[in-house]
């Protein structure tokens, strides 16, 4: 008996097939993973489920009865839950009230507030899932939002709960929690389908895993049985060599150097950067670990010089840039893949090849008298499609058009193929596929390897503990221990990074 | 254009299916009101095209639309949105007319030019203004163009009235000698060598956006501002340097107006130049040299409108409103998709991510 089962589940979009002849069933009460790379058609089956989008053709069925799901309605009357990546929440009310919309205990045809929130409570209770119900949503964390979704979904009936990349947003600590909360529902009968591209999350916490690649099952394993080597095998196709871990040791040059950098926040606020001290030498990745929000977005911005910090100084290569335009710094050899790359990196309405240039248009390569070579702009960016494997019809598309992976390949393309010395590497493969990412983290190291220095910032620890010569733990914008990498545990890194000092 | 936008060829048929769409409603408006839409169309189509005389009043009309609708369009490559240009054009006509009024001693050359510069100038002056408080301030140049154009409008008058007045009647400028003017193009008509530097304009900022850094580099900061950036351009410059280049063109469409057709200056002589400037370059999207047909259709429109009136005895409001619907057909989806557009960023990609 299958708690769900999708058969040969079809649907196209336009020209792509999205799901072609996909299979998918989770017995009752187990987590099940649908793993995959971005693309690879998971989110589009499981909206399909939960009835956003019809299938083209397929069938399904709900514990072994037919079931026509034309619209979430159906799907929650048939005890299907779905947790979105993007939450769907009025931040200015109350938890209670997020988790009664729509189906409000009414007292005189006002809520009755009381009872809303003994459902609540009674609910989260049952499956040990802590809320204030009286907290606002914009006053809770990320976490706990997350858990209100759920507590939605299981209020309104859900038997089988789709958690959509549910850890995309959540800090070490958080993802912990999530999956203490997976396996209580687990224990009460819940089935629930688990949609990541994370090996690591899928061995960790699910029974069964399906693998979809390019719109198609690849097959379904129990995970007890199943390696991590194989499982990236059945989502990329091939597998991947390891990094060549050969690395050579760290020079002794600093090429990078912040010192006491500071930046106000807005007035009364605590600052965004506070008294911020880094190195970073030839040869060394220096990586900072940090939940979003802590000051990352400001550190890459004042080592660029998109800002101005308010204190400090910033010594590039030996030369104090502090407070230089971001152009007259790049030209002194730096490297910088932003983190917001649609918002920063890139003229989306741009081709390929213009894009390629930017931020070196002006250089003597690609402009002579103020006008642009247009022969050496097309072999530039003919050059970084091939080396980097972008997926473009031709080099006169517009950037817009790629798809994100390609279009931060392109990026990271352009960025290592100008004359730098140090790189600024900010969030290099989020959003990314596991090929992709593997891909741009070896030229990462590859530059490392060539003599440069890099800064990296990222939200993935696991990118950090990979890549990193030395960590930099960033909280409340203030950098809170430097290590060599080996000497932290991650469960040290999980707890500086959310400010506790105690324990570690 | 962005992934949204047509192609240029699927463009030029969109908008002739929209100009035939518009006649064709304004034939039933203009039936409806009782006059005979077979004389209307005939007399706009000949008082438009059909011989020398037509030709060149459309060419004398669409000659300022030209410019105003250049600088229009030069400025939206910026992310600009230049509604000063008639108070460009002001201070253009004004500047020219009084530089080539008073270097009556240099030859007539030289005076010309150097006249055709002073007004290219003053407007360049005046876009300044308006691009210097964008950069440094981040003030909305729709408010302070608009607002300019009053001043420069009451300014120019208040000069004219109180410095620069022909004895006589007329608040108006004395009439430019035969060697301050520019030279007529066809003989009999006032088709003067202005629209030739109108088409050299189109052709060199055509150049200068498609294939030069400082295009490059503009259409950067109008398309993201903040990659621009990233990029090292000087954003502020840009949008300082566009909105000059932008005024300097208005200006000139003041300076062949004073100079090659009215051949003086006269308070309040533009029936609103800069404001249907907007309609050409919304028309003309994204590309300089379209700004030729669209403004050619606008003129075209005017000449033909007052040959029906005073041919049909159509009165030239019901034309007016043929005009209107022209605007609205050819430049709504344009217009609609640019305001869409200007800062929708999508997020990450919702649908792709599974």
């Amino acid at each position: 008996m299958y708690a769900v089962r999708m058969e040969n589940i079809t649907k196209r979009f336009g020209n792509v097939v999205a799901n072609d002849e996909v299979c998918f069933a989770a017995r009752p009460g187990e987590i099940h993973c649908l793993l995959g790379e971005n693309g690879a058609g998971k989110s589009t089956l499981m909206r399909i489920l939960f009835g956003l989008y019809s299938a083209d053709s397929g069938s399904i069925y709900v514990n072994d009865q037919p079931a026509r799901i034309a619209g979430p309605r159906d799907a929650i009357s048939l005890g299907i839950g779905m947790v979105h990546q993007h939450f769907m929440l009025a931040e200015r009310l109350t938890v209670a009230e997020n988790i009664v919309a729509g189906r409000e205990p009414k007292k005189d045809g006002l809520l009755d507030y009381d009872r809303a929130r003994r459902q609540v409570r009674e609910v989260s209770e049952r499956y040990g899932l802590e809320v204030d119900p009286d907290a606002r949503v914009e006053e809770i964390s990320v976490g706990q939002q997350q858990r209100v979704e759920i507590i939605k979904a299981l209020m309104r009936g859900a038997r089988t709960l789709i958690l959509d990349e549910p850890t995309a947003v959540l800090t070490p600590p958080e993802v912990d929690e999530l999956f203490v909360v997976m396996r209580a529902l687990r224990e009460s009968g819940t089935t629930i389908v688990f949609i990541t591209h994370k090996l690591k999350e899928t061995m960790e916490i699910s029974d069964r895993v399906t693998v979809l690649r390019d719109g198609k099952t690849i097959g379904t394993v129990d995970t007890s049985g199943a390696t991590p080597d194989g499982l990236v095998e059945m989502m990329v196709g091939r597998s991947l060599p390891a990094h060549d871990d050969q690395r050579m040791p760290p020079g002794e040059t600093v090429l990078l150097e912040l010192r006491d950098v500071s930046m106000a926040g807005r007035k009364g606020g605590r600052a965004r950067l506070d008294g911020v001290s880094l190195a970073v030498r030839s040869g060394e990745v220096l990586g900072i670990a940090g939940v979003d929000g802590n000051g990352q977005l400001e550190l890459e911005e004042v080592v660029t010089g998109l800002r101005r910090p308010s204190k400090g100084r910033v010594t590039l290569i030996g030369q104090n840039v502090t407070g230089l335009g971001t152009g007259r710094i790049r030209d002194r050899g730096v490297a910088y893949i932003p983190s917001d790359r649609l918002k920063r990196g890139m003229v989306d309405s741009f081709s390929l090849a213009r894009n390629s240039v930017l931020g070196m248009h002006h250089c003597s390569d690609f402009s002579r008298h103020g006008v642009p070579r247009e022969n050496a702009l097309c072999e530039h960016a003919q050059g970084i499609v091939a080396k980097y494997d972008v997926r473009a019809e031709s080099i006169d598309q517009p950037m817009g058009s790629l798809s994100g992976g390609n279009q931060q390949k392109m990026l990271v393309g352009r960025e290592l193929a100008r004359p730098h010395s140090v790189v600024i590497a900010a969030q290099p493969t989020r959003g990314l596929d596991v090929g992709a990412t593997h891909y741009i983290r070896e030229q990462i190291l590859a530059s490392r390897n060539s003599g440069k220095a890099v800064l990296l910032i990222s939200a993935e620890l696991d990118e950090i503990l990979e890549l990193s010569d030395r960590i930099a733990v960033i909280y409340e914008g203030q950098i809170v221990d430097v290590r060599p990498t080996g000497s932290f545990t991650e469960r040290e890194l999980g707890l500086l990074m959310t400010g506790q000092r105690e324990g570690v | 254009m962005g992934r949204r936008g047509l192609g240029d060829v699927s463009r030029l048929a969109y908008s002739a299916m929209a100009v035939l769409l518009a006649l064709l409603i304004g034939a039933v408006l203009i039936g409806a009101s009782g006059y005979s839409v077979k004389d209307a169309y005939s007399n706009l189509l000949v008082g438009a095209f059909g011989g020398v005389y037509s030709l060149a009043t459309t060419v004398v009309m669409s000659t300022p639309l030209l410019f105003t609708g250049l600088a229009v369009a030069f400025a939206f490559q910026c992310g600009l949105f230049n509604v000063g240009a008639e108070g460009q054009l002001y201070v253009g006509a004004l500047t020219s007319a009084v530089v080539a009024l008073s270097l009556s001693g240099l030859p007539p050359v030289l005076r010309v030019i150097i006249a055709l510069v002073a007004g290219a100038g003053a407007g360049a002056a005046w876009g300044f203004v308006p691009g210097y408080l964008k950069a440094r301030l981040g003030a909305h140049e729709v408010i302070t163009t608009i607002m300019l154009n009053y001043v420069a409008i009451s300014l120019t008058t208040f000069l004219v009235k109180n410095y620069f007045r022909d004895p006589g009647p007329v608040d108006q400028t004395v009439l430019l000698p035969p060697g301050s003017r520019l030279p007529e193009l066809v003989p009999g008509t006032r088709v003067s060598l202005g629209v030739v530097i109108g088409i050299l304009a189109v052709a060199l900022l055509d150049h200068v956006i498609r294939r030069s850094v400082l295009g490059y580099e503009i259409q950067a900061v109008g398309r993201n501002p903040y990659a621009a950036e990233y990029g090292g351009v000087n954003v502020r410059a840009r949008t300082v340097q566009a909105m000059m280049i932008s005024g300097a063109v208005a200006g000139l469409a003041g300076s062949v107006e004073a100079m090659g057709t009215l051949y003086r200056f006269i308070p309040y002589f533009s029936p609103g130049y800069g404001f249907t400037g907007i309609a050409v370059a919304v028309i003309a999207g994204q590309s300089m040299w379209a700004v030729i047909p669209a403004a050619v259709l606008f003129g075209a429109l005017q000449s033909g409108g007052q040959s029906t009136q005073l041919f049909a005895g159509i009165p030239m409001e019901l034309m007016t409103m043929v005009q209107g619907l022209v605007i609205l057909f050819v430049a709504a989806p344009t217009l609609g998709s640019m305001l869409l557009g200007l800062r929708r960023r999508l997020p990450e990609k919702g649908g792709g991510r599974a």
